[in-house]
């Protein structure tokens, strides 16, 4: 997933943030920075982010859409889910030198990738009296389906912490230090105490990437997986727990088809689910 | 310009505002034909996939509908789901969502005010330029703003997305002495506020008067947040001048329709174009702002809203918002005050077999949601009506009104940068959420 960095950069490196199918959660977290919104636009010029700043000149409105580039860095929101954005991340690649994807959507096809499960005209036709007046693709794929990607940030949002963290490391041109651990390792950081052990709350830290800082269990409330899969998550042992905590057949199956529901790595969740409910729970 | 032929402006993807969306304006000779808002956001049929969800599964699905108010689709959900489920969650609970909204509307509202929207009554391009010279300014915007995301984040757990709503209540409810750094926190934000209000004052606004009908929920005794009753005010010598109907009924008022150009929906108010947002709240509800509040509208002109003043001017919208943010801090305090831990952090809500309807004032307006339950919780049916798509024909009518207005000026004839700028400055007054519209905007002139 990580390229080879190139040689620190050093002239004052410029910035773009992109939209795709999303919410705009993850590209607000950059306006969720406030300490530091403005220091970092000191150190690194905002050239292209359509919902703070606008693009001026005579191709004005070529540049909204496409910017002018190249840019150092490209942090990309949102998943693919049409036709043109498909030829537009073609493009966005092509004038970036480092992509980063920020975010479930662009990382994992976001919860719009729910879709890929059914027929997407089922969808359009439950959402829309007229559907033929919507353009849309049959899935909804993350970014790196489509072009190279540097670096993947997860999270549906993702954290702010972890955000700086990456684009410092692209300023510096170093590899972010993002961890690929479990929320385990996060909860036991921050001196919570188990809360499957403790209650037996169902809860997906153990196969849950790290990053959000363990909130939930902290809140009372078991891991729901907004941030992914952590590196090898061991599914099979998950899922007998969560039986053993006493989620039945189709509520794991709900649970893992949220935000992150295209992860490969979830694919097997429906077959280990059902074989897991042909035996009793341990 | 001078040429009588069609002109077209587009406006591709309009700059400062969430989401993404087009205009397309025709102009034939020196009026306006056509003003086309097309949202072309890709679909992402949150209504589709919800059904076949459990009950206890739309506040966190729906919250993702929209990054910068989620807590208002957290609210919205919950109301909705409780309703069809019989059950009321009042007391130091419904006191303590209130309280995670305000810091919704406080984040919000700041950000817009601030980072959308400030920039175009300055002449400046966007916050970084503004910042270039009024450094103290900005910094006092994101104090604000941060304040708003500290209550998100301690009742919430984080500003986007919060964990700790659910059905019947929290996760976890803070002990008083947890809220306690935030009283502080909003102290000093209530003084940034009043700040702003009188800054924003000072903006230079273009002498305009929009007709729309306008639409808030209303709350006798307090400002409408998170529960009331639908109300509509006529525009003027357009029928009564306030009327009420229940939320059962909303989709009988409500008509959504569908145009060739947009992924967003429309809709209208008995079938006339009507408004939702700070306008339509400050013009129902204005006469239970806190008195610091009232004060602040008073003197930033805005009339007294005690005696039931209304703006109708769009561009003073942003006034209208710093007062509201007043309005939310103040509640906030309030609140905090007053807060006594409750016994249980949620009620229990057991499904059954109904329908129910729930809408709360999201920061951008009114969103209403419906449900309809299996006996085991189980959903058939979802329906979403966020406060955009609501706008949208009304937000055309504006940007129509300015265009129109610059044509008639006297003097240089407007170029297409130029009326570029005026249709995005009037797409801004309404702080439109166009991903929660769940959908994109491309300005288009066309002239003939």
């Amino acid at each position: 997933m990580v390229t080879e960095l190139g040689p620190a950069i050093r002239t004052r490196p410029t910035l773009a943030v992109w939209k795709f199918a999303s919410c705009d959660g993850c590209q607000l977290t950059l306006l969720d920075c406030e300490d530091e919104l403005l220091g970092l636009t000191e150190r690194v010029r905002i050239d292209h982010f359509v919902e703070m700043t606008p693009a001026e000149g005579a191709d004005r409105e070529r540049a909204r859409l496409e910017g002018r580039g190249p840019y150092d860095l490209s942090l990309v929101e949102g998943s693919i889910s049409t036709a043109e954005d498909a030829e537009r991340i073609q493009h966005v690649r092509h004038i970036s030198r480092y992509l980063v994807t920020i975010g479930a959507c662009a990382t994992a096809g976001g919860i719009q990738a729910l879709r890929n499960f059914v027929d997407v005209n089922d969808f359009l036709a439950a959402v829309y009296a007229q559907p033929e007046y919507i353009a849309t693709l049959e899935t909804s794929t993350p970014i790196s389906a489509h072009v190279p990607v540097d670096f993947e940030l997860r999270g549906c949002p993702i954290d702010r912490r972890q955000l700086l963290e990456v684009i410092n490391a692209y300023l510096a041109g170093r590899k972010p230090q993002i961890s690929n651990h479990s929320v385990c390792f996060e909860c036991k950081r921050r001196g919570t105490t188990c809360i499957t052990v403790a209650h037996g709350t169902p809860c997906l830290g153990p196969v849950t990437h790290a990053g959000c800082g363990a909130i939930c269990p902290a809140y009372g409330r078991g891991c729901y997986g907004c941030f992914g899969p952590s590196s090898k998550p061991n599914l099979r042992a998950m899922i007998a727990q969560l039986r053993h905590d006493g989620m039945s057949e189709r509520d794991i199956q709900r649970v893992f088809r949220t935000f992150n529901a295209a992860s490969p790595d979830y694919a097997p969740v429906p077959d280990l689910a059902a074989e897991e409910q042909q035996s009793p729970p341990a | 310009m001078n040429d009588r032929g069609t002109r077209v402006l587009r406006l591709d993807a309009l700059a400062r505002v969430e989401g993404e969306a087009a205009l397309h304006l025709r102009v034939a000779g020196d009026s306006v034909a056509e003003t086309r808002l097309r949202i072309y956001e890709p679909p992402r049929f949150f209504e589709a996939f919800l059904i076949g969800r459990g009950h206890t599964e739309p506040p966190d699905i729906t919250a993702r509908i929209c990054g910068i108010c989620p807590v208002a689709y957290q609210m919205s959900a919950c109301q909705a789901i409780e309703n069809a489920c019989g059950v009321t969650v009042d007391g130091p609970l419904a006191e303590l969502r209130r309280l995670l909204y305000c810091g919704e509307w406080i984040e919000s509202h700041t950000l817009h005010i601030y980072l959308l929207h400030a920039p175009d009554f300055l002449g400046r391009a966007d916050v970084v330029e503004l910042a270039r010279d009024q450094r103290a300014v900005v910094e006092r915007g994101l104090r604000i703003k941060q304040t708003g995301n500290a209550i998100l984040e301690q009742l919430g757990g984080r500003p986007i997305h919060p964990v700790n709503v659910r059905v019947g209540g929290f996760y976890r409810t803070p002990g008083r002495e947890e809220l306690r750094p935030l009283e502080e926190r909003l102290r000093q934000a209530r003084e940034d506020a009043l700040e702003t209000v009188r800054w924003v004052a000072t903006f230079d606004f273009p002498d305009v008067v929009c007709d729309h009908d306008l639409f808030a929920l209303r709350d006798p005794g307090r400002y409408a947040i998170d529960s009331g009753t639908p109300a509509v005010m006529a525009a003027q010598g357009q029928g009564p001048a306030l009327r009420e109907f229940n939320l059962a009924e909303f989709e009988q008022h409500i008509r959504e329709g569908q145009v060739p150009h947009s992924t967003a929906r429309t809709s209208a108010l008995d079938g006339r174009r009507y408004l939702t947002g700070p306008l339509a709240r400050y013009a129902i509800n204005g006469r239970w702002l806190h008195p610091v509040a009232t004060e602040a509208a008073r003197e930033a002109g805005l009339g007294d809203p005690l005696t039931g003043a209304v703006c109708q001017n769009p561009f003073r919208s942003i006034v209208v918002r710093a007062v509201e943010v007043v309005q939310a801090i103040e509640e906030a305090l309030r609140i905090i005050s007053r807060y006594e831990r409750p016994p249980r952090p949620a009620v229990e809500v057991p499904p059954r077999q109904a329908a129910g309807t729930g809408a709360t004032e999201a920061p951008r307006g009114l969103l209403y949601h419906r449900y309809a339950l299996t006996e085991d919780g189980t959903l058939t049916e979802a329906r979403i009506i966020p406060p955009t798509a609501q706008n949208q024909t009304a937000i055309e009518e504006d940007v129509r009104k300015a265009v129109q207005a610059r044509l008639e000026t006297a003097g240089p004839p407007a170029d297409d940068e130029e009326l570029t700028h005026v249709c995005e400055r009037a797409i801004r007054n309404h702080d439109p959420c166009i991903s929660c519209a769940a959908h994109f905007l491309d300005v288009t002139v066309e002239r003939t």
